[in-house]
This record gives C-alpha cells, sequence and structure tokens, in this order.
C-alpha cells in the first residue's frame, strides 16, 4: 500500500517535480508561491540538483532557457505580476522548442493586485502570454494530489512537444494541505539529441527562435502549429460532476471547481439537476464534452475567480446555442458555495 | 613548406554579413581560433545574444544557443550549471550588455559564473541601425541623439568593464581594442586567459573589445579605427583592469 | 463532517493544532484539509487556520460555516463568534475571553486554558490543553491518532516534550468527561 502523506500543494508541486526528474529550478520570490522555491531550495541539493536564485523573474526564465537548451528537466515557478516579467522568455521558449514547466500560482490584479488567491490569468496562460503565434500546454490541477500528478506528467509532456508546459494553479492550492499519494521517481529520462553540450560525436547544435527569411520562419510557424494540433488531439483532459441528467451545466477549474461541486451537492438537495464540466487541460481546452451536452442543457454558467475569461471558450465550444453566463468574485476575494447556489437559483428561475 | 596558418575548423567557411570595416570578423575570428588551438570546441556552447552578432552562430562551428536581448548571461548560467565541464561564453555588444542586459551581466559577475563574456564596445546600436547606446560618448551623434549625446538629456557613458571588475565574483577583467596586428593579437591572448581561467574553475571574466562601426558612425574603416582610439580609447582606456592574481 | 476553525494570536500553536488535527485524521483514514488563513490575513492580529475532516470527498476549500470554533483568545472570539454553525460549538479559552456568547443556538464549552497550561509549567502547550478539549468534546479523531501524529510533526530534538503534550491532552479531556 502506498502511504499517504500530508502536503502543502505548493510543496507537493516541487516533490513532484523532484520525483519526475526535475534536477535545476530558476526562480524568483513572490507570494503566493514562496514554498516552492523554498521547498526545492532545501530538497534539490540533496538529489544533486541545482535551485538558484535570480535577479529577476526574467532572468530566471533565461535560465531555464539555458538549462533546457542543455537537455535538463528545467522548472520555474511565479505569480501573476512575475509571469507577466518572464513573457518574452517563454516566447522565445516555444519558437526555439525548448521544454521546461513554469508554474503560475495566480493572484489578484491587475497590477500589484493581491496576494491572494484568484483566476485573472487564464488569457494570458490559454492564449500564449508572449508575443508571437504560440501556445502552451496549461494543466489547471483542483486538488493537491491533482497538483502532484500534473507536475509529474508535465515534464514528460513538456519533452514531448518540445514545448513549455504551464501549471496554473492559483494561491488556494498552493496553501491547502492535503494527504497525496506521491509516484515513484522517474529515473528514465529521454534522449535530447537536438541538445546543447558535450558534441563529440555529432554536428552542432542550435537552439534559437531566430529565423531572419520570413519563408524559413512561415515553415517554423506551420510545423509548430501541427504540433498544437496533435497537442489538442491527445491531450485534452477533463472531468465531469453529476452531468448524466443535468439540465443545467457550469463551467469551472481549479479550485473554483471544488466550490462549484459544493454547491452543485447543494442545489441536487433541492432538486435542482445542475452539473459540473471541469476543464483540467484549459490548452487544449476540451471543447467536445460542452457540445455533447448541449441538447440537454438550458443554460451554461462559468463560475470563475475572475470578471469571466474562461466564458468566451466555452462559448466558442457551443457557440450561440444556448446562453452563458458567468459568476465569479474579484481581486481574491473568495467565493462561497452559498454564494453559487443563489446565483444558480437566480438563473434556473428566469430560465423558467 | 610548412603551413603556418589555416581556415579554423571552428568557423563555418561562410562569407559574413557584417560590414566592411567591421571588426566583428576578426574577432569571431579570435575566438575561434583559441578555441581550437584550446582544443575544446567539443564541449563548447557560445550563447548569441541580439544585436549584430545575434546571427554568430552562422559562423561558429559549434553549440550555440541564442538568447533574447540582454539575457544571454542568464542564458549562459542555465547551461553552465547544467554542464559544467563545457566552456560557456557570451557574445554581446555594448547595446546589448550595458543598457538591457544590465541586471544579468552583474549578477552573473556577483555570482562569480564560471563563464566568459566577450564584450564588444563600438559605443552605438549597429543592428538597429545607429541609435544611442549608454556607451555613446559626450557630443557623438546617433540616429536617435541627431544633434549629439547631450548629457544632460542622457547622462554619461556607462563603464561596464570596471563595475564588473568590482565584484568579488569577477577573476578577471581586461579591455583591449582592435585596430592593429599588435592589438589583435593582445585582444587574442585576453580570449585565450579568460577561456583557460574558466576551464580551471575560476570564475567570471570579461574581455571588454573596443570596436568600430564605420557605417553607422557615417566614416570609412580606417578613419573609424583612427577615431576610435582618439576618442573612445579616451573614455575606455584600454589595459588590464582586475587581473586574477589580485583575486583571494 | 467536521469543519473546524482554530483561531488565536501569533504564537499561541494555532496552526501546528491544525496540522496536528488534519494528520491524525489522515491516520484514521479519513478525508481531510488543512486550509492556513490565506495571504496577508496572516500578518498581525489573528492568527487562524481551518480543518475539515470527514467521511467523504471534501469539495470546497473554504470554511465559512465552522462546526466548531476553538477561540484562544478575545479578538478572535469576537470575529468568528457569528460565523458558527447553527447547533455548532464554541470552545474558548477563559482564562482569556470574560465576555458571555451573544448566540443562542451554540454551544458553550468555556476551558481556562492559559492556566492549566501554566499549571503545567509550559504556557505555550495552551494548544494542546484545547485540543484536548476539542476532540474530548467533538470526538472527531482519537487521542492516540493525535499522539502519533504529534511524534511525526515534531522534529526529534523536541520529543522530549512529548509527554508533557499528552498530559496536557489528557488533562484536558478528563475535564470535559
Amino acid at each position: 500500500m502506498t502511504t499517504k502523506v500530508l502536503m502543502k500543494g505548493s510543496e507537493a508541486i516541487a516533490e513532484a517535480a523532484i520525483l519526475s526528474g526535475c534536477r535545476y529550478f530558476f526562480g524568483y520570490p513572490i507570494t503566493p508561491q514562496n514554498e516552492i522555491p523554498e521547498y526545492l531550495a532545501k530538497h534539490l541539493p540533496k538529489v544533486g540538483g541545482t535551485f538558484l536564485q535570480a535577479e529577476s523573474e526574467i532572468s530566471a526564465i533565461y535560465m531555464v532557457l539555458g538549462g533546457a537548451a542543455a537537455g535538463a528537466r528545467v522548472m520555474t515557478s511565479s505569480s501573476s505580476p512575475g509571469i507577466s516579467l518572464k513573457q518574452e522568455g517563454i516566447s522565445y521558449m516555444a519558437g526555439a522548442e525548448t521544454p521546461c514547466v513554469i508554474v503560475n500560482i495566480m493572484r489578484g490584479g491587475p497590477g500589484l493586485g493581491a496576494i491572494q488567491g484568484a483566476q485573472p490569468d487564464y488569457w494570458q496562460a490559454t492564449r500564449g502570454g508572449g508575443h508571437g503565434d504560440y501556445r502552451l500546454l496549461v494543466l489547471a490541477p483542483a486538488t493537491v494530489q491533482e497538483a502532484v500528478d500534473l507536475t509529474y506528467q508535465a515534464f514528460d509532456l513538456a519533452d514531448k512537444y518540445r514545448n513549455p508546459v504551464m501549471i496554473l494553479g492559483d494561491g488556494i492550492l498552493a496553501q491547502i494541505m492535503e494527504p497525496v499519494e506521491l509516484p515513484e521517481a522517474n529515473n528514465q529520462l529521454p534522449d535530447k539529441a537536438w541538445a546543447v553540450g558535450k558534441n563529440e560525436n555529432r554536428p552542432r547544435n542550435i537552439v534559437s527562435s531566430s529565423y531572419p527569411k520570413v519563408d524559413e520562419l512561415e515553415k517554423v510557424s506551420i510545423r509548430l502549429h501541427e504540433r498544437y494540433a496533435q497537442i489538442k488531439k491527445n491531450e485534452v483532459r477533463w472531468d465531469s460532476y453529476l452531468t448524466d441528467d443535468a439540465e443545467y451545466v457550469i463551467a469551472s477549474y481549479g479550485s473554483a471547481a471544488r466550490i462549484a461541486k459544493a454547491a452543485i451537492k447543494m442545489a441536487r438537495a433541492e432538486g435542482i439537476k445542475v452539473g459540473l464540466i471541469r476543464p483540467i487541460s484549459v490548452w487544449p481546452f476540451p471543447t467536445e464534452p460542452f457540445q455533447n451536452i448541449v441538447p440537454q442543457t438550458k443554460f451554461f454558467l462559468s463560475f470563475e475567480m475572475c470578471t469571466g475569461q474562461m466564458i468566451d471558450d466555452v462559448r466558442l465550444a457551443i457557440g450561440n446555442e444556448r446562453p452563458v453566463y458567468h459568476y465569479g468574485r474579484l481581486g481574491g476575494v473568495i467565493p462561497l458555495p452559498e454564494e453559487l447556489l443563489a446565483k444558480i437559483k437566480e438563473l434556473v428561475k428566469e430560465a423558467k | 613548406m610548412d603551413k603556418v596558418s589555416s581556415f579554423p575548423k571552428t568557423l563555418v567557411d561562410v562569407p559574413m554579413h557584417y560590414c566592411p570595416g567591421c571588426t566583428h570578423g576578426i574577432i569571431h575570428r579570435l575566438v575561434a581560433e583559441v578555441i581550437e588551438e584550446m582544443e575544446i570546441a567539443f564541449k563548447t556552447v557560445g550563447i548569441a545574444s541580439v544585436g549584430c552578432s545575434c546571427f554568430c552562430y552562422d559562423y561558429f562551428n559549434f553549440d550555440v544557443v541564442a538568447s533574447a536581448h540582454g539575457r544571454a548571461p542568464a542564458t549562459a548560467t542555465g547551461v553552465k550549471r547544467v554542464h559544467p565541464e563545457c566552456l560557456v561564453f557570451t557574445y554581446q555588444g555594448d547595446g546589448d550588455l550595458a543598457a538591457i542586459g544590465t541586471a544579468e551581466i552583474i549578477h552573473a559577475a556577483v555570482r562569480g559564473e564560471k563563464i566568459s563574456v566577450i564584450f564588444v564596445n563600438n559605443g552605438i546600436y549597429g543592428m538597429t541601425g545607429g541609435q544611442m547606446a549608454p556607451t555613446t560618448l559626450p557630443e557623438m551623434k546617433a540616429t536617435t541623439s541627431p544633434y549629439g549625446r547631450s548629457t544632460a538629456l542622457t547622462g554619461y557613458p556607462i563603464k561596464m568593464t570596471e563595475m564588473l571588475a568590482l565584484q568579488d565574483g569577477c577573476v578577471y577583467a581586461e579591455r583591449t581594442k582592435i585596430s592593429s596586428v599588435a592589438t589583435i593579437n593582445k585582444t587574442k591572448k585576453a580570449i585565450r586567459k579568460s577561456f583557460e581561467l574558466q576551464i580551471a574553475g575560476k570564475g567570471f571574466s570579461v574581455v571588454e573589445i573596443l570596436s568600430t562601426c564605420p557605417t553607422n558612425w557615417g566614416m570609412e574603416p580606417l578613419e573609424s579605427i583612427k577615431w576610435m582610439e582618439e576618442n573612445l580609447e579616451t573614455y575606455y582606456p584600454v589595459g588590464l583592469i582586475k587581473d586574477e592574481k589580485e583575486v583571494k | 463532517m467536521h469543519e473546524l476553525l482554530l483561531a488565536g494570536f501569533g504564537g499561541q500553536g494555532v496552526m501546528l493544532m491544525g496540522k496536528i488535527l488534519a494528520y491524525a485524521g489522515m491516520k484514521e483514514e479519513k478525508q481531510v484539509m488543512f486550509i492556513p488563513s490565506y495571504g496577508s490575513e496572516m500578518r498581525g492580529g489573528t492568527a487562524n487556520c481551518s480543518v475539515i475532516l470527514s467521511e467523504e470527498e471534501i469539495d470546497a476549500p473554504v470554511v465559512s460555516k465552522p462546526t466548531v470554533l476553538v477561540a484562544m483568545n478575545t479578538p478572535s472570539f469576537d470575529k468568528f463568534e457569528s460565523s458558527v454553525k447553527e447547533n455548532g460549538i464554541i470552545i474558548l479559552n477563559s482564562s482569556l475571553i470574560t465576555k458571555e456568547t451573544t448566540r443562542e443556538n451554540v454551544k458553550i464549552v468555556k476551558v481556562p486554558a492559559s492556566d492549566i497550561a501554566k499549571g503545567l509549567g509550559n504556557e505555550r502547550i495552551i494548544n494542546m490543553v484545547l485540543l484536548g478539549t476539542l476532540i474530548a468534546v467533538t470526538n472527531c479523531v482519537k487521542v492516540g491518532s493525535i499522539m502519533a501524529s504529534l511524534k511525526e510533526i515534531l522534529p526529534p530534538h523536541r520529543h522530549n516534550l512529548l509527554p508533557l503534550n499528552q498530559k496536557a491532552i489528557e488533562d484536558a479531556m478528563s475535564l470535559v468527561k
């Protein structure tokens, strides 16, 4: 029997990274994710790894680029404002086809905002984030166990597609403690023939996102686009709850989805047939489950801790077939299940 | 008859894109020759920056990672931490290193990052078309200082290598120039010393090389060399700034 | 399902108390969640955390209406008294909290926790006294699980404090019975 350990979300992410073979972390402090670098500063040296605190988020992401170009499993983590600073480097990494894992523990924004958990970076995460026509594979865990599992897989996915993968969490997930089962340490890392380093028996390797000839850059863009199509085909992840007979469907991800689940239980107790579709990969977005449930659904309700960003993807999935509403609290205020229940009841009443 | 010189295997035999009279080509060759002579090409990783030299990976015949404007020292850090056995150097211009990349270069020196920095200083932004750099001399004309650099408006030229030499993590800092066979040979020696110190695991080192930009200075190549020695060099004196022996 | 809200001021061992409860629940194969007070609430004033112990899957990572409030000082009592669920329990440290509740539909358990801790020779074990009261009143976890968890959570150089902790818990439990 695997034993469970009680872990904080942020520390669980850090431990899962080590177990997945990550040996290099470059970062810069920012609340509410400091337990990730702190954990790795303590534990990476014990497994022969390197933790290095950079002078800025910008520098950190370019250290990640260097480490990834050198073939290692590399991670960085930050929170909203810091992730904004990293965007230049993330774009370079996408362009240079270098794998890495980036953790964004979202907080309230814009600007310096507040340090409490929120979900205002959905657009930034799912649309690439920086300049240029690229995508990140973005995974949004809702529980500490899922944070472990997805972080562990994220390194494999990054290597498989030679693309940065983002773990999109929030201050709630990072701070709560839950029992988790940790996976086995991964000791079989893939060979990376394209990486730089000792080069005795091969031609030189160049890792670059610079393609000054337009026809060459177009070819690269098409290649990236085709890879994104593969990701869309293979890596869509989602979960659903009480959707079989649902007449109303809530769309929610991450910590918000757990609040949604509690509200759905309350609504069900009052006889309201409401269910949940929870995207686990927010890019690629699970459009199919939303499309498939349209015939039985009277309305969709996107429940997010922001003014409504994922609602766009729900609308893109179902078109104008059904109304799509939004409910959420802002700035780091945690919405309560009771509030969502009240919103559900109000919308159900209007729909009748 | 003995062969006394040949084209280094560490350079790709293609025409370079640099302007006539530009010294990047000479500096590329010096770097390549040192690597060949030290027989370390198999474990060398160059880090390209942004500027005229951003396509140096078209010419260097060894592994190169292209970084963003100013970020080469951070990228070099990542590579070196993963492959401490490799020779890792950045190749940066003054726009890249002395402006947008100030934080990255200073902190690489502060950490004593075991990398070598080839810093080519011609006091102007070359690739973007001759804009004012932090290294541009007072009263010197550039496209964004069309009346000459006003110190009242933009301050004074930055002395990066002196600043880097102040950091305890920096083991060797020297400024050279490319103007004659003698100064080219001196520059090569400085590059070799920097690489040798890195291989010996000593720490951060920087070789600043005063260079010319005939195109953006609006001069003939020979005239630009003269101008460099009479103007740039008076502000940025060549010579040893910090020697390894000073390091405890 | 137990939704416990533990509140006091910094240094009263609120967080440790919460972690021990979550750990003990996990040992009993319950579903558990430990929720620290998020963000800047951590600075100054009251320190608080929540623990959910349940036989079923835990959904919302938030406790808005606790079934039990453990209030270690007056500001915590003032802040959270009204949030306690109907027919819930408030365990208060009567050494520091002298006011009476305004709630009619909650059970009040008064424990002179600071005085008991002082009597045992260590004021810092006030959290263990209240932990003893809490498990005696609610039966949310067994004392054996608490002791086993303490042993795992406390670093070895603090294990000399285990007997004192156990005594504080047991003394408080016997006061309830």
